[in-house]
Parts: structure tokens; C-alpha cells; sequence
């Protein structure tokens, strides 16, 4: 699955291809921490990606590390490569270098607040933070009055209560009354960008984990025989799976639209919201028809179907999900006018 | 194994960038003039302006240039064919020729007929109609049997062809014609591409209307209609050889998710500057999908530009963009403020007039220039499932 020419993509699926097996996923999912994998990521500096190397990271190119997560996301990584990716990228922005270990973000909701209190305590808590159990640090964006600021935030001492995605993977309540940062900075990030960026890297994780449904469902209907032949010969399913090809094609050129828009600082809204609306509902297609092709051998847990399905159905939640990003993609159009559609679809490009 | 198809990253060159702004601007003087028909699909039919398209030479772009192409490349190609269409502009009576007919020739025509037709093609002087369905061979294409016979300095045309759009107005037909039996071991032998000049005689044109009551469609019948043998385009009998991917790689462009965006446009025109919630996720679900087919479309145009052969891709992009397009109509309708019996001003006149068109034109996009069902299977066999 080597066929790109980017060693940084390619050393990334090395390691998940290693040591992201099947058996790993499932003990994740039972609280098992992946050691080789994540110390493996941490020894190949991907987790610092996002982090210039003046701050002490990789200074890999943006498009390097949402290219990564697709490969993350196709492996099916259950551990926190694109949270640290975020959180580095939010330190680096307040010039801030981050520790090594596993780190997340907080808020990850639009309508999210942490303070920080004259006293210099933060105060405020952050529902669905992905992996915060497992985060050594979470980088906090927090705000004081009026003013923005990116906090390092140890999560020894904090109050987490786990709880977890449709996937199986943490998405834990973590309150940060009373924390003291260990390090902090104004920053010119804002919620909303984090909603952008967090979008961003949610689409790169579906379009790889729909790469990996087609591929699963193209191998089973091959293998899988019924009536004589192998399933793959019945133009229901041929169609089908056509279909599937179609959801993900379009999944995959919507996560490179937001993610070339997401290398510049500014974090282009139309394409985020026009890639997070489309890949969302190619999930969903997509999820539908790879399961109906496995028929009841899919539904187990014991097939690794699941392993993608579940992550897309729950990916496609975070970050705004169809609905918000429409609303608000639809508010941009009916702004410009009938008039500016069509200059608007061309990005002027 | 991994699924062989990928939509590259395409980056526009400036010199497209240019093309476009110019394209536009020459649209704006049109509009001025009055010949563009806002609501109607593929535009009109204007012998006019496929003139003056072919004055700016933007029909033929990427021919060669003694053939009275521009040498331009795909992708500057691809930005005025879609500027054209998202202005509805009235190209119908050089659009096939433009994309299929013209290419057909370069490739395959004999080197007389290249001179005399192609410069005409770019000149915006001829309309070309495509023969190829007939009444017993629509999907199955390579069913036909029509028969060219050959005979003294040429061949006789026996038979019929159906559903041909614009041949009541064409100057030529590329006609699919069997010359052979096809054989046991290659179901597709025995059929040969000829050029047909349309006034000939032995050529009879009956009108077919369509539901929108319109007329496009026609039947051609063919009664010892002599084609000479210059008009033979390629090989006797290797027509199927000739019906490449390079042309099916056409099929990926925006003609096939346009046709019914005036819909979406007239619904933003309705819609007001402060939709509701409802109405705003609505319209930003179009355009989500609108705006990822047009990114896959480009994509598919770079790869063309670059050398590639995207044939899945391309019946990939042309599968979901019919759909869309297809479903599109409803979907406005839906979201669409309750028509009243309040004044009714110029935005609601337009934007019922868009409606109606589109929703009577919406089951055809699945059915012409292949089927869903055919592109299905064809992305099937991409997959390596056939």
C-alpha cells in the first residue's frame, strides 16, 4: 500500500501496517494502551509533525501530516496521532513547544469556554475530549476576557470522567477548574479555527477508513461465494459497490479540498464546510453499503468491518457534523447571492 | 489489494485563470445582448454564437493547429466548457462536435476529410449528431444494424437510427454502421464508423418530441444512402477498437452535473440573503456535493493533461454527478418557499420557470450518453468484479 512517493507517508503506514493489527484495535477498546505502536509513532517524531523544528518538532509540511492521518485513519490507529497533530499545531501558533507522550485538545465544541482566571487558574470544562485518560498534556484554548490564549496543561490532577465514542475510542468530560497551566501564550487561534482544523483531520481520517471499506468489500465479494459463484458476479452488488466506489472517490477529493485549504493560516470555511458536508454523508452511504455486502459476517465484532464503520460513524459527528456545516455553508452562498454561485463552486480557481 | 483510482490534486494554471475571466467577461456582453437563455439546461441552439465562439477559438481548443485548432490544453479546455455551461450558454449547435465528432476525425479520419471538416468545426460553422442508437440497440451499442453495403467508389446505407439529437439541424452525422457479421469470438466485430453528410440523398428525418415538448430527438432513415469512400473513419469492421477511453474520459466532464444547476440558482435567488436554517442546510448540501463533482471533475481533466487514462475515474464522476443533478430538481422543490397567490415578481417567475424545466429534464440524465446502469458496470469492472 506503499504507492506514495512521500517518505514521511510512508513511514507512518509502515509502523501502523506493523503494529496497528486487528487484535491491537480490539485492546484498545478494553483500555489496553498501544505501547509498541504509539512509541514506535513517537520515535518516528510523526506525533510533533505539525510543531516547526525551531519548537522543537518534525517542521513537517502541513499536507505531510493530513496525509499521515489518512494512512491513520485507513489503519484504523486507536490512539491520539491526530489530537497530538492539533495540539502541536495550536502550541506552535502560540509559540509554544509541546512534551513528548500523547496529548489532546480542549474544547473540541464550537460552543466550548475554558477561562483563565486572574489568579491564573483556569476554570470551565470540556465534554467529548478525545483520549484525555490517556493524554499525558492537553493544549487548552482558553480565553481571558476578550483575549485568546493557548495553555499546556498537565492532565496529572485532573478530574476525567471517561466516557467513549461509537467506536470504543475515549471521549472523556475533563474539568479544568483550579488547573495551572505549565506553560501559556495568547494566540491567535480561535474556536472556530479549531472546529476548521479538527474538521480537517476528521476528513482525513474518513476518506482513509473508506479506503478501507471499498478495498474489504471489493476482497469479500470476491472471496465470498453463494449460488455457485462468487457474489461479486451479481450486478446488485456490482452496483452496489459501484456506489460505494462513488461515495468514496467523492469522500476522498472533499478531505484533499479542506486539506489544501488548511495549509495556509486562514483555514478556508467554504472548503471545510463543503468537504465535511460531503465526506459526512459518504460515511454514512458508505458505512451502509460496506456492511450489506458482508452481510452477516460484517456484523460481528470479530470481523474488523466494524473497526472503520464505527469510526466513520463516529467521526463524521465531530467537529460540526452535515447539518451545522450546511447551515452555515448554505448562509455563505445565500450571503454572496444567486448571482455569485457559480463564482463561489469555482473558488475563482 | 488496493483500489486502483485516485483523483489527483489539479492545480489551475494562470493561464486558465486568464481564459476564464475572459470567457466571462465575453458571456457578460452576450448576456447584454439578450442570447443567453438562463433556464434551459444545455443552452439554445445559435448558429450565431457558436460562430463567435469559434472567432475566439474556443471551439477545437486542443486540436493542432493545422487542423484550425489552438494547441491549448485540457484543462484551459475544460475551463471554457464550463464556464458555457454554468451560464447556460447557447452552445448546442457545435457541442458535440466540439467533443466527440471532432475528435473522432482527428484521430481516425481520413487525411482529406481532417482538412476540410475540422477547420470547420473550430470555425463554429458546422453542428455534427451522433448516429448510434437504434431502435433495437441502445445500451448494447455494438447490437447495431444498420448496414453499410459496399459498392462502386463507396457504400449504401440501409436501416435506421433513433434518439439522434440535433439531426434535423445537423450538417453530418458519425454513424456506427455494420459492414460485417460480427463473430462468435468478438461479439463487437463488424461495425465501422463512416462520416454522413445529412443532406444526402436517401436520408429521411422524422421528428421525435420529447415530454418538455420539445424537439431534439429525431429518427434517421437511411434508404441506399451513398457514403464515398473517403468518408470511412478508421478501420472496416474496428470500430469498437475506435470507441477509446480517450472519448469516454469526455463523459467525465461538467456537462454531466450541470444541467440542472439553474434550479439551485434561482432557489438562491429565492432563498434571500437570510435563509432560515432549514433552507440554508438545504442549499448548502447542493452546493457541498456540487462543489466536491466539480473539484473531481477538474481532477479528471489534469489527469487527461497529464498523460493519464482515468477511465474508472471518469465514469465514476459521471455515475454520481448524473445523480446529483438528477435529484437536484426535487430537492429544490422541497425546499422551495410555498408558491402563493401574492404578486408574484420577476425572482419567483424565474426560479418556476428553472423548476419546471429541470424536474421534466431530470429522468433523462441518467439514461443519456450511458446509462447508470451501464456506468455502473463499468465501474465494476474498474474495481475488478467483472
Amino acid at each position: 500500500m506503499s504507492d506514495s512517493d512521500n517518505i514521511i507517508v510512508d513511514t507512518a503506514t509502515r509502523i501502523f501496517r506493523d503494529l496497528c493489527e486487528p487484535a491491537t484495535i480490539n485492546d484498545a477498546e478494553t483500555g489496553v494502551w498501544p505501547t509498541a505502536l504509539w512509541d514506535a509513532l513517537e520515535e518516528s517524531g510523526l506525533p510533533l509533525a505539525w510543531v516547526p523544528e525551531g519548537l522543537g518538532g518534525a517542521g513537517a509540511a502541513m499536507a505531510d501530516g493530513f496525509a499521515v492521518l489518512r494512512a491513520a485513519g485507513r489503519f484504523a490507529v486507536p490512539a491520539p496521532l491526530a489530537e497530538t497533530l492539533i495540539a502541536g499545531w495550536l502550541l506552535a501558533r502560540a509559540g509554544l513547544g509541546m512534551p513528548a507522550g500523547p496529548m489532546t485538545i480542549a474544547p473540541v465544541h464550537a460552543n466550548g469556554h475554558i477561562a483563565l482566571g486572574k489568579d491564573g487558574r483556569l476554570s470551565g470544562r470540556a465534554r467529548r475530549v478525545p483520549f484525555a485518560r490517556n493524554a499525558g498534556h492537553i493544549a487548552v484554548l482558553a480565553h481571558r476576557g476578550n483575549e485568546r490564549l493557548a495553555a499546556l496543561v498537565a492532565t496529572a490532577g485532573l478530574s476525567i470522567a471517561q466516557d467513549k465514542s461509537l467506536a470504543g475510542e475515549p471521549r472523556d468530560t475533563v474539568s479544568f477548574d483550579g488547573a495551572v497551566p505549565e506553560a501559556i501564550n495568547p494566540v491567535d487561534v480561535d474556536q472556530d479555527m479549531i472546529q476548521r482544523l479538527g474538521a480537517a483531520v476528521r476528513l482525513q481520517q474518513m476518506a482513509g477508513a473508506l479506503e478501507k471499506i471499498l478495498e474489504q468489500s471489493v476482497q469479500w465479494a470476491l472471496d465470498r461465494s453463494q449460488f455457485g459463484r462468487p457474489i461479486a458476479k451479481f450486478q446488485a452488488v456490482q452496483h452496489n459497490l459501484a456506489t460505494l466506489a462513488g461515495e468514496v472517490a467523492a469522500a476522498g477529493a472533499a478531505a484533499d479540498l479542506a486539506a489544501e485549504a488548511c495549509c495556509g493560516p486562514d483555514l478556508g470555511e467554504a472548503e471545510v464546510a463543503i468537504a465535511k458536508v460531503r465526506a459526512g454523508e459518504a460515511a454514512g452511504a458508505g458505512a451502509a453499503i460496506a456492511h450489506q455486502v458482508h452481510g452477516a459476517m460484517g456484523f460481528t465484532y470479530e470481523h474488523t468491518l466494524h473497526h472503520a464503520t464505527r469510526r466513520l460513524w463516529s467521526w463524521r459527528e465531530e467537529f460540526g457534523n452535515e447539518t451545522v456545516w450546511a447551515i452555515r455553508l448554505g448562509r455563505m452562498v445565500a450571503t454572496q447571492g444567486a448571482d455569485r454561485l457559480w463564482p463561489f463552486i469555482t473558488q475563482d480557481s | 489489494m488496493t483500489i486502483s483510482f485516485r483523483f489527483d490534486p489539479v492545480e489551475l494554471p494562470p493561464e486558465a485563470k486568464e481564459l476564464r475571466q475572459e470567457v466571462r467577461a465575453f458571456l457578460h456582453q452576450e448576456a447584454e445582448a439578450g442570447t443567453l437563455s438562463a433556464h434551459r439546461g444545455k443552452g439554445g441552439f445559435s448558429r450565431e454564437f457558436s460562430r463567435r465562439m469559434g472567432a475566439k477559438g474556443w471551439i477545437g481548443m486542443t486540436w493542432p493547429k493545422n487542423y484550425g485548432g489552438q494547441e491549448r490544453s485540457q484543462l484551459e479546455r475544460y475551463v471554457v466548457t464550463e464556464e458555457m455551461l454554468a451560464a447556460h450558454a447557447p452552445t448546442r449547435a457545435h457541442s458535440t462536435a466540439d467533443r466527440q465528432s471532432g475528435p473522432v476525425i482527428l484521430r481516425y479520419g481520413q487525411e482529406e476529410i481532417r482538412q476540410k471538416i475540422l477547420p470547420q468545426i473550430a470555425a463554429g460553422e458546422l453542428c455534427f449528431c451522433i448516429g448510434l442508437s437504434e431502435p433495437n440497440s441502445g445500451s448494447d451499442v455494438f447490437a447495431a444494424s444498420t448496414r453499410a453495403t459496399k459498392t462502386d467508389g463507396g457504400w449504401l446505407v440501409n436501416g435506421r437510427k433513433i434518439w439522434t439529437s440535433n439531426a434535423h439541424e445537423a450538417d453530418y452525422m458519425i454513424a456506427l454502421l455494420r459492414t460485417s457479421p460480427s463473430t462468435k469470438e468478438n461479439r463487437r466485430h463488424g461495425l465501422t464508423q463512416f462520416l454522413v453528410e445529412m443532406k444526402i440523398p436517401g436520408i429521411t428525418i422524422r421528428p421525435i418530441i420529447n415530454l418538455t415538448g420539445g424537439h431534439d430527438f429525431n429518427e434517421v432513415v437511411f434508404d441506399d444512402a451513398f457514403l464515398p469512400d473517403s468518408h470511412l473513419i478508421g478501420e472496416v469492421d474496428m470500430a469498437w477498437k475506435q470507441a477509446t477511453d480517450e472519448l469516454a474520459y469526455e463523459r467525465s466532464g461538467p456537462d454531466r452535473w450541470i444541467e440542472t444547476f439553474s434550479s439551485l440558482v434561482e432557489l438562491v435567488r429565492v432563498a434571500g440573503e437570510e435563509p432560515d436554517d432549514r433552507l440554508a442546510e438545504g442549499i448548502g448540501r447542493q452546493v457541498a456535493h456540487l462543489a466536491t463533482l466539480r473539484r473531481m471533475s477538474l481532477s479528471v481533466a489534469g489527469m487527461l493533461q497529464a498523460g493519464k487514462t482515468p477511465a474508472v475515474e471518469a465514469a465514476v464522476v459521471k455515475d454520481l454527478g448524473n445523480n446529483f443533478e438528477q435529484a437536484l430538481p426535487d430537492k429544490v422543490r422541497l425546499l422551495a418557499p410555498p408558491p402563493g397567490d401574492a404578486q408574484p415578481d420577476s425572482n419567483d417567475d424565474r426560479f418556476e420557470e428553472a423548476l419546471r424545466y429541470t424536474t421534466l429534464i431530470a429522468p433523462k440524465l441518467t439514461i443519456q450518453g450511458g446509462t447508470r446502469e451501464i456506468l455502473r458496470g463499468i465501474i465494476a469492472r474498474g474495481l475488478g468484479l467483472r
